[in-house]
């Protein structure tokens, strides 16, 4: 039956709960947070979430928020600017990257307003400390940017935002996994009308109707073995925008950070070597030296890992296996890692057992940030194409793609990201709601999703989800990581097409409704299939190397061809287990104002 | 059952520290489908000293039984999915390593306790976050800030709620509190963790509210001092000590 016909705020209609908002937004982290602030006054609006909001992996983040605040020494935003399309190897929106410096100030101010504990200066002001990337005036030396608190930044972020969502009253749906976006054909046109998804805790479908619908759902980090990532990050939301034919943007970019702990890939924040930490060879050399000498240690995260991999594939790797390089912060002192630097501290000796006041850490690079997803304006609004956009539909935080990040996201530009274009998403989708009516639903919305979770709970495939998801896994970490061939990335591709051939025959143990997570990790898997493909499907098509994407066969950036976006779209049958049957690639222009672009040194 | 075999593989010296180990892991099982009371089940499990109790728990779902259920997200104790009895005593998952538990006998999880069962290591979460709600978990100062400013904390007024800070609510604390187990409806621990972290932050202005929230019948006053929940803190939270000035701020009738 078409619920269309009930107006009514939440009813039930064959087994599936019907609810109605003005504005759904869907993720509770730093980006869905944020957006909610700014939607809940102004709209009637609930935010879904797989996660109980503080679960959320901005909780995660260490090092710090950039803000040109000029607190602790001069800056400007304009700098910023440059740092952020420089550090992006040119492939950044120059008008949005501005609008990021700009905005960065209020960003930060917005949040100690509401209540965020960052460190002090002797002033009593937000202090700042140094990170990658980030110069002043152009590149002379590196400044103090990064507002931080401690090396929790993330953690007090995403307690601050939820300590004003529950001020201003804030509906929160906690596990609940949006599983699927609904369209209806509007004129000819499609226009987003809902969002159906599974209640984590009863296995009950629900379709939240909505006017403006907001994605904020994270990365997806998971897609490779060695990452900083939370095993949540399946990238459920830029999967289900990617199901619906809207397209993908720049998904050949990721980011691996250089410092993750050996082996773990639990990370340890740049911002140690903003403190004065140094990388090592197992000899004791400081090689960042050698590559950037101007800002060494402190040069972009891509850099650093592409240098780390050479030290090591050089023979100059230390430990046992020679397979690893050391971040070493014994000359900081006790004092320095237990007050700025105490989380990571811990880290270390939890799950290394190393202590970094006597020894240094065994580090590698990490798995950490998604420089690709859905493709958005300046004002948050999700693009169809090139330009035209898709009305009432938004997309905030590392989901999306605005682009502000390029081909490589400085330190601390993503809290900044999730704060400016979150609050961006949530304004502008109120102004949207106040002047529409809602879209009609199509006739049952729910029916995909009840039938592809019908499918893998009936299935008695012989597949088991973890073998799958670990051959993926360690896979995209030998062939689609720091360094990248189109020998690698051909064989990545034949073992995607096979896994996703066995994924068909996928089997989940728990036939049960309540809190069936080994159904929701089946769906979670689908996702990871789907963005793999697409990210070493772009990352063959890109024959150039820039900022996190380094292509040992054609090690130049090359302007002429590739100072461009990419742009993925679903062609054809979304299950064909072969990609070149189902993706098609195109190219969007780089948004440049006033940097043209120049050799990247440091 | 077999416990702690040591698998003889590693020849290697360099390799020497790498040697696997069969661990037992006896889980409180509960499927609200199916069981009408909780049971325990065993599992064997081939595990590195320098793996974690999560790492088991992945092990076992995803080679073994696909139906254990059990929250988890950062796997490095910072989300607070994850607290769970572990031989009786609260932790989170990520952060137990084999190497400190004794693997010589089997290893006992199950669900916090003080929370609804709702299936295996899950529980009902809601009565938990409804007491952290009803302390006013959030910043209220009457005065604006100076527009587009900052306001001014010096470093030694910010290090006053500096540990109360650090909470990430996975509830390790509260689950752990023996007058919590018999009155669910005592605060609990985390609450007056985050009602402290306002009270004593120098830009709010409302400690007084929270102070008479907290002076109620099932506020701080049920507070016996068995220092369980400073001891479950995986933040190494003072939660005792927390607990403690807030009393002391009662007394007084300020921060
Ligand atoms: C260890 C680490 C350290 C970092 N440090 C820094 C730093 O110092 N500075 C910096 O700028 N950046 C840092 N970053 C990056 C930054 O933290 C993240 O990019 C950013 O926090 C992402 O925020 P988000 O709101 O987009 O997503 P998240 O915080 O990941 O939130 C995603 C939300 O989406 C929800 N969700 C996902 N799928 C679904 C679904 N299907 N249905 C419903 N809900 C769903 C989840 O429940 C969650 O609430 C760090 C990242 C990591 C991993
Ligand atoms: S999984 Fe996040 S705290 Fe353990």
């Amino acid at each position: 039956m078409n619920p269309e016909s009930a107006h009514v705020e939440t009813k039930i209609v064959d087994g599936v709960h019907y609810h109605q908002y003005d504005i759904v937004i869907v993720g509770a982290g730093g980006a869905g947070m944020r957006a909610a602030i700014e939607a809940g006054p102004g709209a009637r609006t609930a935010v879904i979430s797989k996660l109980y909001p503080t679960r959320s992996h901005t909780g995660a983040a260490q090092g710090g928020m950039a803000a040109a605040l000029a607190n602790v020494e001069e800056d400007s935003w304009e700098w910023h600017t440059f740092d952020t399309i420089k550090g992006g190897d040119y492939l950044v929106d120059q008008d949005a990257a501005e609008i990021l410096a700009k905005e960065a100030i209020d960003a930060v101010i917005d949040l100690e307003n509401m209540g965020l504990p960052f460190n002090r200066t002797p002033e009593g002001k937000i202090d700042q400390r140094r990170f990658g990337g980030h110069t002043r005036d152009h590149g002379k030396a590196p400044v103090r940017r990064a507002c931080y608190a401690a090396d929790r930044t993330g953690h007090m972020i995403l307690q601050t935002l939820f300590q004003n969502c529950v001020k201003l009253g804030i509906e929160f749906y906690n596990e609940y996994y949006a599983l699927d976006l609904v369209m209806t054909d509007v004129d000819g046109v499609e226009q987003p009308s809902g969002i159906v998804a599974h209640d984590l805790a009863t296995g009950e479908l629900h379709v939240f109707r909505a006017k403006a619908i907001i994605f904020a759902t994270g990365g997806y980090g998971k897609i490779f073995k060695t990452t900083s990532n939370a095993h949540t990050l399946t990238g459920d939301g830029v999967g289900i925008i990617w199901r619906k034919g809207l397209p993908l943007e720049d998904m050949e970019f990721f980011q691996f950070h250089p410092t993750g702990l050996a082996g773990l890939g639990i990370l340890l924040t740049e911002g140690a070597r903003g403190e004065g930490a140094i990388l090592r060879n197992a000899s004791g050399e400081r090689f960042m030296e050698r590559y950037a000498p101007t800002i060494k240690d402190l040069a972009p995260r891509d850099i650093v890992s592409r240098c780390m991999q050479q030290e090591v594939a050089e023979g100059r790797g230390a430990g046992p296996h020679k397979d690893y390089v050391l971040l070493d912060c014994t000359h900081l002192g006790a004092e320095v890692l237990e007050t700025k630097l105490p989380d990571i501290t811990e880290f270390a000796r939890t799950y290394l057992g190393v202590d970094p006041v006597y020894e240094p850490v065994p580090v590698m690079p990490t798995a950490h940030y998604a420089m690709g997803g859905i493709p958005t304006n300046v004002a948050a609004e999700v693009l169809r194409d090139n330009t035209a956009v898709v009305p009432g539909l938004y997309a905030a935080g590392e989901c999306a793609c605005v682009s502000v990040h390029g081909s490589n996201r400085l330190g601390t530009n993503s809290l900044l990201d999730i704060n400016v274009f979150g609050k961006r998403a949530g304004r502008n989708a109120v102004e949207y709601a106040k002047g529409v009516e809602f879209t009609p639903l199509p006739d049952d919305p729910a029916g995909p999703v009840r039938r592809m979770l019908d499918q893998l709970r009936d299935s008695n495939g012989t597949e088991r989800i973890g073998a799958i998801r670990k051959e993926l896994q360690e896979e995209m970490d030998k062939n689609a990581q720091v360094f990248r061939t189109d020998e690698s990335l051909a064989h990545v591709t034949e073992v995607i097409a096979r896994l996703r051939e066995r994924y068909r025959n996928v089997a989940v143990q728990d036939k049960g409704k309540r809190f069936n997570t080994d159904l929701l990790e089946a769906v979670e898997l689908g996702f990871l299939l789907d963005l793999a493909e697409v990210v070493v499907f772009s990352a063959r098509n890109r024959r150039e190397s820039r900022g996190g994407h380094m292509r040992d066969d054609f090690p130049n950036r090359d302007d002429e061809q590739y100072m461009q976006h990419t742009m993925a779209y679903l062609s054809g049958d979304p299950q064909s287990s072969l990609a070149d049957d189902h993706i098609r690639l195109d190219w969007k222009p780089v948004t440049v104002t006033r940097y043209q672009p120049m050799e990247r040194k440091y | 059952m077999s416990t702690a075999m040591l698998e003889t593989q590693s020849t290697d010296t360099a390799d020497a520290a790498i040697q696997a180990f069969t661990v037992t892991f006896l889980i409180r099982r509960f499927d609200p489908d199916v069981d009408a009371e909780p049971r325990w089940q065993d599992f064997d499990v081939e595990m590195y000293a320098t793996d974690r109790v999560l790492d088991a728990l992945h092990k076992i779902k995803w080679e073994q039984d696909g139906s254990l259920t059990f929250r988890r997200s950062c796997a490095h104790g910072i989300c607070g999915s994850d607290a769970m009895r572990i031989n009786g005593r609260n932790r989170l998952a990520c952060k137990t390593l084999i190497k400190d538990l004794d693997i010589s006998k089997p290893i006992y999880v199950e669900a916090i306790k003080g929370l609804p069962l709702e299936k295996d290591l899950v529980v009902d979460m809601e009565p938990f976050f409804a007491s952290y709600r009803e302390v006013q978990p959030f910043l209220i100062a009457n005065s604006q800030p100076e527009a587009g400013k900052e306001r001014i904390q010096s470093i030694a007024k910010r290090e006053i709620f500096d540990d109360t800070t650090k909470c990430i609510l996975c509830a390790a604390c509260t689950s752990s509190c023996p007058v919590f187990w018999t009155d669910g409806q005592y605060f609990g621990p985390a609450a007056i963790v985050n009602a402290h972290r306002f009270i004593f932050d120098s830009r709010d202005d409302a400690a007084s509210v929270r102070l008479d929230i907290l002076n109620d019948k099932e506020g701080v006053w049920r507070c016996r001092t068995t220092f369980n929940c400073t001891d479950a803190c995986p933040r190494g939270i003072e939660v005792t000590k927390a607990i403690a000035e807030v009393k002391q701020a009662i007394i007084r009738g300020k921060p």
